[in-house]
């Protein structure tokens, strides 16, 4: 069942050059496009170089809200990246919270350095289970990179928001984004993308 | 990114507060558009590129911010609507220009001008928080703050008609959550305009003789204030009574809304918006601040509307004036951006309420799971990095030398180096050109007893902005310094956007290639060209450059930014894997800690490192530099 919350509040994050622009955009249009306002805060720029990123989209139907959402107040988080989104949890998760994410770690670079540690990925990966309602997880770089196309990552993980039903948003509503932000040489493969996510939750 | 000129007209669209802008500017006929990138003003004159063929537009990225509004100002004087944008630093860089314009005026052909300066409120991408409205009142410019995406849309558009009814330039104020944020904009129609350029030879037009230009200027700005006194773009939103009064501005309108629902303070708080922010609509806020006993200013960084709205009270001298909260009160902090929790925080405060954002069990809970896993995440140059490279090199010659050089850096994608992941080679690091502009300094201080060596360093994109002019300095007052150009031939930091070093236009189109080399050959020094991946030659190059006591010398480390290659060649030709019977592991780690590329990780179950696949861009560095020859490149089958 999807979320219904107005404004229904969702975190999109990752590391710098995972997508998440891409993303949100796609979501925030298709929202747009169905006659309701959506509005998207995010991090751009010199954050993109392997920084921590994210969207803030905030949906409704009654007004236009602010870019970003109140701390404490997401409905859906989804995460490119496991730390990320257990980052994102801590920031901006309740007891409601659902969460969907890839579990493929990307190193932060204190790590690399030995001066910070990466969590064991299942401690990661029970901790946010432990801080949702829900929570589904996927290897979406493994995906991506089984198509060829670690870029498209992104592509697998809405899929798979797609597939918990967790939006009101239909496939052929990502698919139109699709068609309007990718040159159409592209297109086979992100559909292609779409389905092995919506398949890896389902 | 859409094709702004292509939107059809009355449709609603998710866009960018940048694209707002510059489908309003469209709208609005402008045709000539010039900018220097900076975050988070780059993507104005990005979308007029795109849409320039189509719009019939000339878009440029100019050599600097000066230029582009020197450049733009040319236009408006020839009759035509035109558009310089920049980020805030970007604005201390055309001051110059921009102090003067409006006493000259934008001559007789009926041209109007638009400076949107963009402000980064937290610094997400600035070396400080500088609010430039302050700035407006000193230049006599009109200043409108959106408050909205649908807002930015429609000052842009209002802005262009009344620079030209007043013959002054008029400003738009962007600021990161507008900038890089979207929204929903309905736009209007769009048409392609079609004035031509012409100028009256027997005209001139120059700030001097500059008193009676002031007086005219001031009587303009008195008219101007009027206007903004009833423009619709203030307006009150909530009880007719309100306990408190919120008055806001720009990202603290919808911030202070979303706080007011948040709290269901719907039948206590009312918001008046303020567009105008210069010249200030003075008998409008104390017109609304006499429905309120107190009330709470909302706005980014510096108190300039609190200054203002403070003062204007104080004239109207009101008999019961309301008590006036915010950053002086200290309600409201001066530093960072708007978020709804600081107002939630500020109205908690004023009316004692307590506020739970979620379950204290639930907080209790997170701290004890993610708190102890979550760890920072610092910037970092991208895998496969040139600057990796060579500040290698750079690290390298100055230990081999010995004598402690000094490093003076500059605002690039290398000045993550001073980052807390970088190397941290760099001493000192302020603003576009100061890599070279300081390093004349320190090169200059032999005869009090300076004997370190000194190397300024710049990029391709800042030695064409700011570095000609110090280089320039540097050699005829004979200081002795090495300056690096760091070449990945594009402007990488803000969006990789081409410079007159790349042969490629704002538009794409081909130009021809102003060589640094050249000209720093041409400028009278030594000048050495070296791939910054050939680490060892770099090395050896830089250590015989800082023994070299002959005046200035030029150093470029060339090779092109990885993400932009990719951009273009969108390929890996190359795989890169570690020998594991070869790999020392932790006791060696060179190329997970030393260098720290994000395409090396290390296992702990074998204790060696290994190549992270998707992450991995093939440069080779690491194979180069293992101390164990341990990690192999080869070229794909
Ligand atoms: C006055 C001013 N204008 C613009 C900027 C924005 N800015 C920051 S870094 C940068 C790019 C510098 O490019 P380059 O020197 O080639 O270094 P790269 O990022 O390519 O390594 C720009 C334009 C700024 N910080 N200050
Ligand atoms: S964008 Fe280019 S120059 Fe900047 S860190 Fe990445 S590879 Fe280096
Ligand atoms: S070859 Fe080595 S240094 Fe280069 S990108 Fe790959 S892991 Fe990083």
């Amino acid at each position: 069942m999807a979320i219904s919350a107005d404004p229904l509040n969702l975190i999109i994050c990752g590391v710098g050059g995972q997508g998440n622009i891409l993303l949100s955009g796609m979501v925030g249009s298709a929202y747009i496009r169905k006659g309701g306002f959506a509005t998207i805060g995010e991090t751009f720029g010199a954050a993109q170089r392997g920084g921590a990123v994210f969207s803030s989209v905030r949906v409704s139907e009654k007004r236009e809200y602010g870019p970003l959402m109140p701390e404490g107040k997401a409905h859906l988080i989804i995460g490119l990246e496991p730390l990320e989104a257990l980052r994102m949890v801590q920031k901006y998760g309740n007891p409601e919270t659902v969460c969907i994410s890839n579990t493929y770690p990307v190193v932060p670079a204190g790590v690399s350095a030995n001066r910070d540690k990466y969590p064991d990925i299942d401690e990661l990966k029970e901790g946010i289970g432990n801080l949702t309602k829900q929570c589904w997880f996927l290897d979406a770089t493994a995906i991506a990179l089984e198509l060829g196309a670690p870029i498209a990552m992104n592509i697998v993980m809405i899929g798979a928001v797609l597939g918990t039903e967790q939006l009101t948003l239909t496939p052929d509503d990502i698919k139109a984004q699709l068609q309007e932000s990718l040159p159409p040489d592209r297109l086979e493969l992100n559909y292609e993308a779409l389905s092995r996510g919506m398949k890896a939750v389902a | 990114m859409p094709n702004l000129a292509k939107l059809a007209p009355d449709s609603y669209h998710l866009l960018q507060g940048n694209e707002a802008i510059a489908r309003g500017a469209l709208e609005a006929g402008v045709q000539y558009c010039a900018a220097y990138p900076g975050t988070p003003s780059s993507e104005i004159l990005t979308n007029f590129a795109q849409a320039a063929k189509d719009a019939g537009l000339h878009a440029e990225w100019s050599s600097n911010e000066k230029v582009a509004t020197e450049a733009a100002l040319s236009a408006a004087y020839a009759g035509l609507r035109s558009i310089s944008s920049m980020k805030n630093a970007g604005l201390n860089v055309a001051m110059d220009t921009l102090q003067h314009i409006n006493l000259a005026t934008l001559g007789d052909q009926n041209g109007a001008m638009l400076v949107v300066v963009a402000d980064d409120p937290q610094s997400h991408a600035s070396g400080d928080e500088e609010d430039t409205r302050w700035v407006a009142q000193m230049a006599n410019a009109p200043l409108l703050e959106p408050s909205s995406f649908q807002e930015a849309y429609e000052m842009t558009k209002y802005l262009f008609d009344l620079s030209e009814e007043f013959g002054i330039f008029c400003w738009l104020r962007d600021y990161t959550r507008l900038a890089h944020a979207r929204g929903r904009v309905q736009v209007g129609e769009y048409h392609k305009a079609d004035r031509k350029a012409k100028y009256d030879r027997t005209k001139m037009f120059t700030p001097y003789i500059a008193p009676p230009k002031h007086a005219i200027l001031v009587e303009k700005m008195a008219q101007i204030r009027e206007r903004f006194e009833e423009s619709s773009f203030n307006a009150y939103e909530g009880p007719e009574n309100p306990e408190l009064l919120i008055i806001s501005c720009g990202s603290g309108v919808l911030c202070s809304r979303d706080a007011i629902e948040e709290l269901g303070l719907e039948a206590k708080v009312g918001i008046l918006k303020l567009g105008t922010l210069w010249p200030f609509p003075s008998r409008l806020v104390v017109s609304h601040i006499q429905k309120a006993k107190r009330v709470l200013i909302v706005e980014e960084v510096d108190p300039y509307v609190e200054t203002h709205a403070k003062a204007a009270i104080a004239d109207a001298r009101l008999s019961e004036p309301p008590e006036i909260l915010g950053k002086v009160s200290g309600h409201m902090s001066y530093v960072g951006e708007n978020n709804p929790d600081k107002v939630i925080a500020a109205l908690c405060e004023i009316f004692g309420i307590e506020y739970v954002a979620r379950d204290p069990e639930y907080s209790t809970k997170v701290e004890e799971i993610a708190g102890k896993m979550v760890v920072n995440r610092g910037l970092i140059w991208c895998a496969g990095c040139p600057h990796r490279a060579s500040f290698y090199s750079i690290g390298n010659a100055i230990k081999r030398d010995g004598r402690d050089a000094v490093v003076t850096s500059d605002i690039g994608c290398y000045t993550m180096d001073a980052f807390p992941d970088g190397t941290q080679l760099t001493n000192t690091l302020h603003c576009m050109g100061g890599g070279l502009g300081e390093a004349c300094g320190f090169g200059q201080l032999q005869q009090f007893g300076f004997k370190q060596p000194v190397i300024g360093i710049c990029g391709d994109s800042t030695f064409f902005h700011a570095s000609i002019t110090p280089l320039v300095n540097a050699i005829y007052n004979k200081a002795n310094m090495v300056a690096i150009i760091l070449d990945n031939s594009i402007t990488a930091m803000t969006g990789f956007q081409p410079h007159p070093g790349t042969g490629r236009t704002a538009t794409q189109d081909p130009a021809q290639i102003v060589s640094a080399e050249e000209l720093c050959r041409t400028l009278g020094c030594r000048v050495e060209v070296v791939d910054a991946f050939d680490t060892k030659a770099s090395t050896a190059m830089l250590m015989d450059l800082l023994k070299d006591e002959g005046g200035v010398k030029v150093l470029i480390l060339r090779h092109a930014c990885e993400l932009q290659r990719m951009r273009e060649e969108r390929k890996h030709p190359y795989k890169v894997w570690v020998e594991e019977e070869k790999c020392r592991g932790d006791k060696c780690g060179f190329c997970y800690r030393v260098l720290q590329c994000p395409g090396v990780g290390y296992d702990a179950h074998s204790d060696k490192a290994m190549i992270l696949e998707a992450l991995c861009a093939e440069c080779g560095l690491c194979a180069d530099l293992c101390p164990s020859k341990a990690i192999v490149k080869e070229e794909r089958a």
